[in-house]
Order: C-alpha cells, then structure tokens, then sequence
C-alpha cells in the first residue's frame, strides 16, 4: 500500500463523524437518516480495508463482505418499514413514530 | 507521490459529497450523492489494494443498495420540505458531538501505533503472486465458511421480510371461488319449464330466480 494508513485513518474518521452528524441533523427525515448509517458502515468497511492492506492480513476485507451483507439487509428491511409505514400513516416524520409507545 | 495525490482527490471528492448528502435539500440530490460517495469510495478500496472489495461496492452499493433508495425517495409522496424543520435547530449539538467524537478519534489514532511483532499473528496473511480475488476466496471459503452461510441467511431473511412487509393482497378483478362454486346446488340454480309448442317459454321474473 502506497498511502500511509494513518491517512486512510483520518479520511474515515471524517467520515464516521459526517454520518454521526446528518442522524443530528435530519432528525425528521428518516430516509436521509439511514443514508447517514450508509455513510457510517462506509468509513467503517474503509477501516477494515486499511488495516487489511496495512498488515497483509486477509481477514480485513473477509469482515468487509459481512458488513456489506449487514447493510444491505438493513437497508432493504429499514426502506420496506418506511414504504408501509408511509402508505398506513402517510408521514414518515421520525416524530410521528410513537406507536409502540402506549 | 502520484498516488498520494490521486488519494487526496478522492478522499476529497468522498467528504464533499458525504457532506453534501446529508446537507441537500432535496433528497433526490442526496441519493445521487451517496452514489457518488460510494464510487469514490470504491477507488480508496482500489488503492487499498482490495481489488475485489472496490467492485462488489460498485455493483452492490451503487447498483442495488442506493437504486433503492432512490426509488424509494421518488415513490413516496412525502413533502420533503416539511421534514427539514429544525435543520438549523438541531445544527449546534450535532456539531458539537461530531467534534467530541472527532478530537477522540484523533486522540486514539495519533497515540496508537502497530506493536512490532503483531505481523506474527496475522489470521490470514495473503499470499504473494495470487490475485486480490484468489486470495479472498481461499480464505471466505475455507475458513470463514459458517460466517459466509450465516451472512446468505441473513440476506434470504432480509428478502423475505422485505417482501412479507410490502406485500399487499388486493382485490383484483373477478376470481372463482372454489368452494362456492362446489356447494352449488342444481335445485337452487335450476328451474324445470314444461314447455308447450309454438309459445315458446317464459322468463321468470327475477326475483322469481332463487
């Protein structure tokens, strides 16, 4: 690897406090909140991934195809609760979800 | 240096456009820039040297993952303005967790160094002169073999709750009904009419019909 890893570090710590901070910023909207966690498990996978060229480990990249596998499920499960939660209540304001509540 | 320049590149076209898809007002524009995260972030898997990686990000991310998010986003007639309320409210403590986490972050990485004999430990140490894809495979397959079927798993319950989530059984047309039509009797459907010639027969009036 080329680049040096602390650089690979800092790019994805960026990137982590960028998702932390949209979840903060869009309180309401929550398909831009899921976007956040996207961009989370992103700097995430980046991490592995430099480590694992950093240390010529296999392993790295091995744990970023079952965090891939995570998202996507995620995303599918979390895009599908938002689609029937819009058309039941036709909102999808974060707010508005106090259901299970009492 | 070639490659630390083209790294600075990327890295900064992936913070821009993160920044910009959780700033953009319409989210449209959002979606379309985590596409653009994604991709960039797919070239510092490249120059990580996680070939593989780089392109299963393209084509999951970008094909599938963010596909349906966009469709999602276009489906939903949802007014978008309204849940931009508080943007500015909320601006101050998120700011201020980001940096915290931020500054602890920076903390650990600047005072945090690889102990000189952990390469003795590597699980997996790659192989020389085979490719970045060979030597995924001959580790996922072999020793992470569990792990992988439990991630299928994962994914076929994902797909079958998605589908068992949106799944909505309406009323389409006209259909038999089986069991209706197997309990017909031929005395309430039928009438017998003596007919006499030339006069032909008489429709019963309707409510005649049982």
């Amino acid at each position: 690897m080329v680049v040096p890893l602390s650089h690979f570090l800092v790019v994805a710590g960026l990137l982590l406090v960028m998702g932390v901070f949209g979840i903060f910023m869009n309180r309401k909207n929550i398909i831009i909140i899921m976007m956040s966690i996207e961009l989370i498990l992103l700097a995430a996978n980046l991490n592995f991934v430099a480590f694992s060229g950093a240390l010529h480990d296999m392993v790295g990249q091995v744990f970023t195809m079952f965090v891939l596998t995570v998202a996507a499920a995620e995303a599918a499960i979390g895009l599908a609760i938002v689609v029937i939660y819009s058309r039941n209540r036709g909102s999808i304001e974060v707010e508005d979800v106090t259901l299970m509540k009492g | 240096m070639l490659a630390n320049f083209f790294f600075y590149v990327f890295s900064a076209i992936l913070l821009v456009s993160a920044a910009m898809v959780i700033t953009s007002r319409n989210p449209v524009h959002s979606v379309l820039f985590l596409i653009l995260a994604f991709i960039n972030a797919a070239v510092l898997f490249l120059m990580a040297g996680a070939e593989f990686l780089a392109l299963v990000l393209v084509i999951v991310y970008v094909g599938a993952v963010a596909v349906l998010f966009l469709f999602v986003v276009m489906m939903l007639d949802v007014d978008f303005v309204a849940l931009r309320e508080g943007f500015q409210k909320y601006a101050p403590v998120g700011a201020l967790v980001g940096v915290v986490l931020f500054v602890e972050l920076a903390l650990v990485v600047s005072g945090w160094t690889i102990a000189p004999g952990a390469t003795g430990f590597l699980e997996a140490p790659m192989p020389n002169g085979v490719t970045n894809t060979v030597a995924l495979g001959s580790v996922l397959y072999t020793q992470y073999i569990l792990l992988f079927q439990i991630a299928g798993m994962i994914l076929l319950v994902s797909m079958i709750g998605a589908i068992v989530l949106t799944l909505r059984d309406r009323k389409r047309g006209k259909t038999q009904n089986m069991r209706q039509q197997h309990e017909r009797m031929a005395a309430e459907t039928l009438t017998m009419v003596n007919v006499k010639l030339g006069e032909g027969a008489k429709m019963p009036a309707p409510e005649d019909v049982v």
